[in-house]
């Protein structure tokens, strides 16, 4: 293709983008003249150009477009709806022309007379005194046929053209001009050398027009040149190997004294530091550049929907990394057509709810933690965590009492579950069920996150956080087997020492796998150097225990390394395919010292060692009633089970199979409530009653009465979505035996006793302690024999 | 008059190995790897070619052959592949050569292991034969994918 179709496709693409934002704000402000001009001269442009390259058919629709705008700047039809969105359907037209030439090199055969026909019609203003004044000024435009002569009218006018400058001042008469802007369609020289050279013309007018049109465009942006995208990465690259040569010099410097030297070095470190940001500034975007296509969007949704909607944006300056922003057009565009369709009622609906009938759809983008956080709200009429509750049971995607247990905030995170939507209807705009999950899919793999908030009647907010760049990211380099690896910093909760001596007691093993009480939580735990198969070095009981605590996929788990040194900002590099398969890592980065180090992948790591399935207090929760039946099968089985040895009474060893505990927690003695005779506790926002293990079983409470100031540990148990609290004196250990249950039924609610850790301990039985002390807990269960 | 290519030699425990000039982007001294657990036994590790992370493949590994003696560095031969820049790591370098085509005979039904599939032919010197690798096959190392057992270096 000819480089100069090249540049008019580029040109004419982006003038279009720009159309659409324009002509969707003239509708608000339609008696704008300069909002008007820039239109006129953009389709003007487009029309001109088309002429010249031979593009007919595309220039006989901008021609009828600019018909109809040259009538409405000069006031002799009056901006509609109508008008506007037959404006619009030009600019799709001309938008489909474009794309047939850039795919076959001419504007193709498609039949556009209809809108061609449309458009003129909308020329005709219904009154009497317009239509005279249109047919003047518009028959020598329409009768003509070949377009490149009927530019002339149009272009004599054009106040931003040197012509049009020297026309209003009356310093040239108007044929003149038609007649050399008609010479320089064939010669493409200058006008003003045109009309000096016919003599039309005074060389000095010219000269004090051309100041005259500088002038009115102060605002002209800043001389820009295109450059390639690759261009800009390699340079990107390039930075990044100067950055590490720099930091490799800091380092040789400061081990000599040689004062020049370090001055050199300093400067050197500065300009490199300074160059690092600007480079990293070339590719960044504003927001707004995707911003920009929504006011038509939600334009014509908005009109489709039959809602009322005024958008909203702000700071449309919040800059990103460009590969982001091109990551989250879509999910932000399917975000923007759910507000529309879903969250914004109808203008009657709206009345009726006493909010006023235009619903605002707000964008809001800032920066914050070195995130980037974009908000998309509407003040519709909210979710409905109820609606949102039955469909999920409906479609099997929880059970009735996962669906009652759950937040009216963990009901909203609902809709971004595969397969979900809560549209009474399926509209051709959304509600099939697919979008939600795709937003969240495609935010998390540019390392964001997305959230809902809503309040029925008020409207719903989605916020994204978003890291700032993908090619350099924070993280915490560590240690492990002599190795250094980096963990990015967005899967990263917390940092947890235990100190030597303390180790070996805190980390418990619960079948087989290490476990370590945070806060009352179990934490699975991961020896980063025995799932790299690396070297174990020194044992960890004598150094002390890093554990470092992150999160994937919404799970948590703790990676024991050697040694936590610090936190970077790193460049990510890819791997080579010949360990592309391995999925512990996500790339590499080269550190200060020249040498490379690999990145940590998290979810590979987690997924790898099948730590975040096993050992949650949520699946406990969540499986209580299937938990329940295996372990009833297992009773008295000479098998290995885990339990939970407490202590009961002030002698009293018991122990409890821990598939049956659901959490371990610690309450406040003053936290303790009286519900009638029975004691309870208020827990996860419901009352929790309490059972008191020792005085169940007979024994004297260690433990005083409420309302003293001594923490109760206590063992949580759930049944069918009920909890209850098992109140005991002291949670002794963990422990992994073949157990040996003997002397069934020697006291009410004990199975029997077993040999834990060489010493007798009673078995609970937990179900018939529960139902005991509180008759019909959790009955819905008659699956229970 | 014959075709002829220039190769890039190098040797592997005596043996002598060539690959077409053209496909060689650079031989450098030997660096500092950082090893990659898991990562299948022909990768030794990842060496930092000027801001850009090379995997490093042993040849030795790769094509069979007994493994390095202790306190020998190999050398890094970095070549173009299909799937971007690898380093193969080499005991010696040799001199560039000249072979005529009409000198390569496919590799002898003895050549056994893995060597056989990666060696596209043998140029008969004056004196010692050539075997020339088909890089593309080397860095491919699919099959080899498997994790290195739990040993300790």
């Amino acid at each position: 293709m000819d480089e100069i179709v090249k540049d008019f496709l580029i040109e004419s693409s982006e003038n279009l983008d720009r159309l659409d934002q324009e002509l969707v704000k003239l509708e608000s402000s339609p008696s704008s003249g300069e909002l008007l001009a820039s239109i006129f001269r953009t389709i003007h442009t487009i029309k001109g150009s088309c002429g010249f390259l031979g593009f007919n058919r595309l220039e006989k629709l901008a021609h009828a477009g600019e018909s109809l705008l040259s009538q409405l700047r000069d006031g002799k039809v009056t901006l509609t709806a109508e008008i506007t969105s037959g404006l619009l359907s030009m600019v799709d037209a001309v938008r489909q022309l474009l794309a047939v030439i850039t795919t076959s090199g001419n504007d193709g055969n498609q039949d556009y007379t209809e809108l061609i026909e449309h458009l003129s019609r909308l020329q005709q203003p219904g009154t009497g005194a317009g239509t005279s004044a249109a047919a003047v000024v518009g028959s020598p435009l329409n009768s003509v046929e070949t377009a490149s002569r009927t530019a002339i009218p149009d272009a004599v006018a054009d106040p931003s053209k040197i012509g049009g400058v020297l026309l209003e001042r009356g310093q040239v008469k108007e044929e003149d001009l038609a007649s050399a802007l008609q010479q320089q369609e064939l010669g493409r020289k200058r006008i003003g050398e045109i009309l000096i050279a016919q003599g039309a013309a005074k060389p000095e007018d010219v000269q004090a027009a051309q100041q005259t049109l500088e002038s009115r465009n102060p605002d002209a942006p800043v001389e820009t040149i295109r450059v390639g995208v690759t261009l800009l990465d390699r340079l990107m690259n390039l930075v990044g190997e100067l950055v590490l040569a720099r930091n490799q010099l800091l380092q040789f410097s400061s081990a000599r004294h040689d004062v020049g030297f370090q001055a050199v070095s300093q400067r050197m470190n500065l300009i490199a530091t300074e160059l690092q940001e600007e480079v990293m500034k070339t590719r960044m975007q504003p927001i707004g550049n995707v911003w920009d296509k929504f006011p038509r969007t939600v334009r014509d949704l908005a009109i489709t929907c039959g809602k009322d909607v005024r958008l909203e944006m702000e700071g449309q300056d919040t800059e990103l990394d460009r590969t982001i922003i091109e990551a989250i057009k879509d999910p932000l565009t399917h975000l923007v057509r759910n507000c529309i369709d879903h969250g914004i009622e109808s203008p009657e609906a709206r009345k009726q709810a006493g909010k006023k009938s235009t619903g605002i759809l707000k964008l809001r983008a800032f920066h914050e933690g070195g995130q980037v956080n974009i908000e998309v709200s509407d003040d519709g009429a909210g979710l409905n965590s109820d609606r949102i509750r039955k469909k999920a049971i409906e479609r099997g995607l929880v059970s009735a009492q996962q669906a009652e247990r759950m937040s009216d905030r963990d009901a909203y995170n609902m809709i971004f579950l595969a397969g979900f939507s809560t549209a009474e209807k399926v509209t051709n705009v959304s509600g099939r069920g697919v979008g939600m999950d795709v937003v969240k899919t495609n935010v998390a793999k540019i390392g964001g996150t997305v959230d809902i908030h809503s309040t029925p009647g008020k409207g719903t907010t989605v916020k994204i956080k978003i890291p700032l760049t993908l090619a350099i990211i924070p993280a915490l380099m560590v240690t492990s087997g002599g190795e250094r690896f980096a963990i990015p910093q967005v899967s990263l909760l917390e940092l947890v020492r235990l100190e030597a001596g303390d180790g070996t007691k805190a980390i418990e093993m619960v079948h087989g796998s290490p476990v370590y009480r945070l806060r009352g939580r179990l934490l699975p735990l991961l020896y980063l150097n025995r799932e790299l198969q690396l070297v174990d070095k020194a044992s960890s009981a004598e150094s002390g225990t890093n554990i470092v605590v992150v999160q994937a996929d919404g799970r948590e788990f703790g990676l024991v390394v050697e040694e936590i040194t610090e936190t970077e900002e790193i460049v990510v590099k890819p791997l080579g395919k010949q360990l592309k398969g391995i999925s512990a890592y996500s790339g590499a980065t080269i550190m200060g010292d020249g040498r490379a180090a690999l990145i940590l992948d998290i979810l590979g790591l987690a997924l790898r060692a099948q730590v975040i399935s096993e050992t949650r207090d949520t699946a406990l929760n969540e499986k209580g009633k299937a938990k329940e039946t295996t372990v009833r099968k297992d009773e008295g089985v000479p098998d290995r089970q885990t339990v939970l040895v407490v202590q009961v009474g002030k002698q009293g060893r018991m122990a409890i199979p821990l598939s049956l505990v659901a959490r371990l927690e610690e309450f406040p003695a003053s936290a303790i409530e009286l519900a009638g005779s029975q004691e309870v506790t208020q827990y996860r926002g419901e009352i929790m009653p309490l059972i008191r293990l020792s005085q169940l079983v007979g024994e004297d409470s260690a433990a005083p009465a409420a309302g003293e100031d001594f923490r109760l540990p206590v063992v949580v148990y759930s049944e069918a979505g009920r909890r209850v609290g098992l109140v005991v004196d002291r949670i002794v250990d963990i422990a992994d035996e073949k157990l040996v249950i003997q002397n069934p039924a020697r006291q009410k609610g004990v199975l029997g006793s077993a040999v834990v850790q060489k010493r007798v301990t009673d078995m609970l039985d937990v179900p018939s302690v529960v139902r005991e002390a509180i008759p019909g807990f959790a009955d819905s269960s008659s699956a229970r024999v | 008059m014959a075709a002829s290519q220039q190769f890039c030699t190098f040797f592997l425990d005596g043996h002598f190995f060539g690959t077409p000039v053209p496909q060689v982007q650079e031989v450098i001294q030997y660096q500092t790897m950082t090893r990659v657990p898991l990562a299948p036994e022909v990768v030794s590790g990842l060496i930092n070619l000027r801001g850009q992370i090379v995997s490093a493949i042993d040849l030795r590994k790769r094509l069979g052959l007994k493994d390095r003696p202790d306190g020998q560095l190999p050398m890094n031969v970095v070549v173009h592949t299909n799937e971007g820049a690898v380093s193969l790591l080499v005991d010696e370098i040799g001199d560039v050569i000249e072979v005529e085509e009409e000198m390569l005979e496919s590799p002898p039904e003895t050549l056994q292991g893995f060597a056989r599939e990666v060696v596209r032919g043998v140029y008969k010197l004056s004196g010692k034969l050539l075997l020339a690798l088909d890089i593309e096959k080397v860095v491919d190392i699919g099959d080899l994918g498997k994790p290195k057992s739990n040993r300790e270096f």
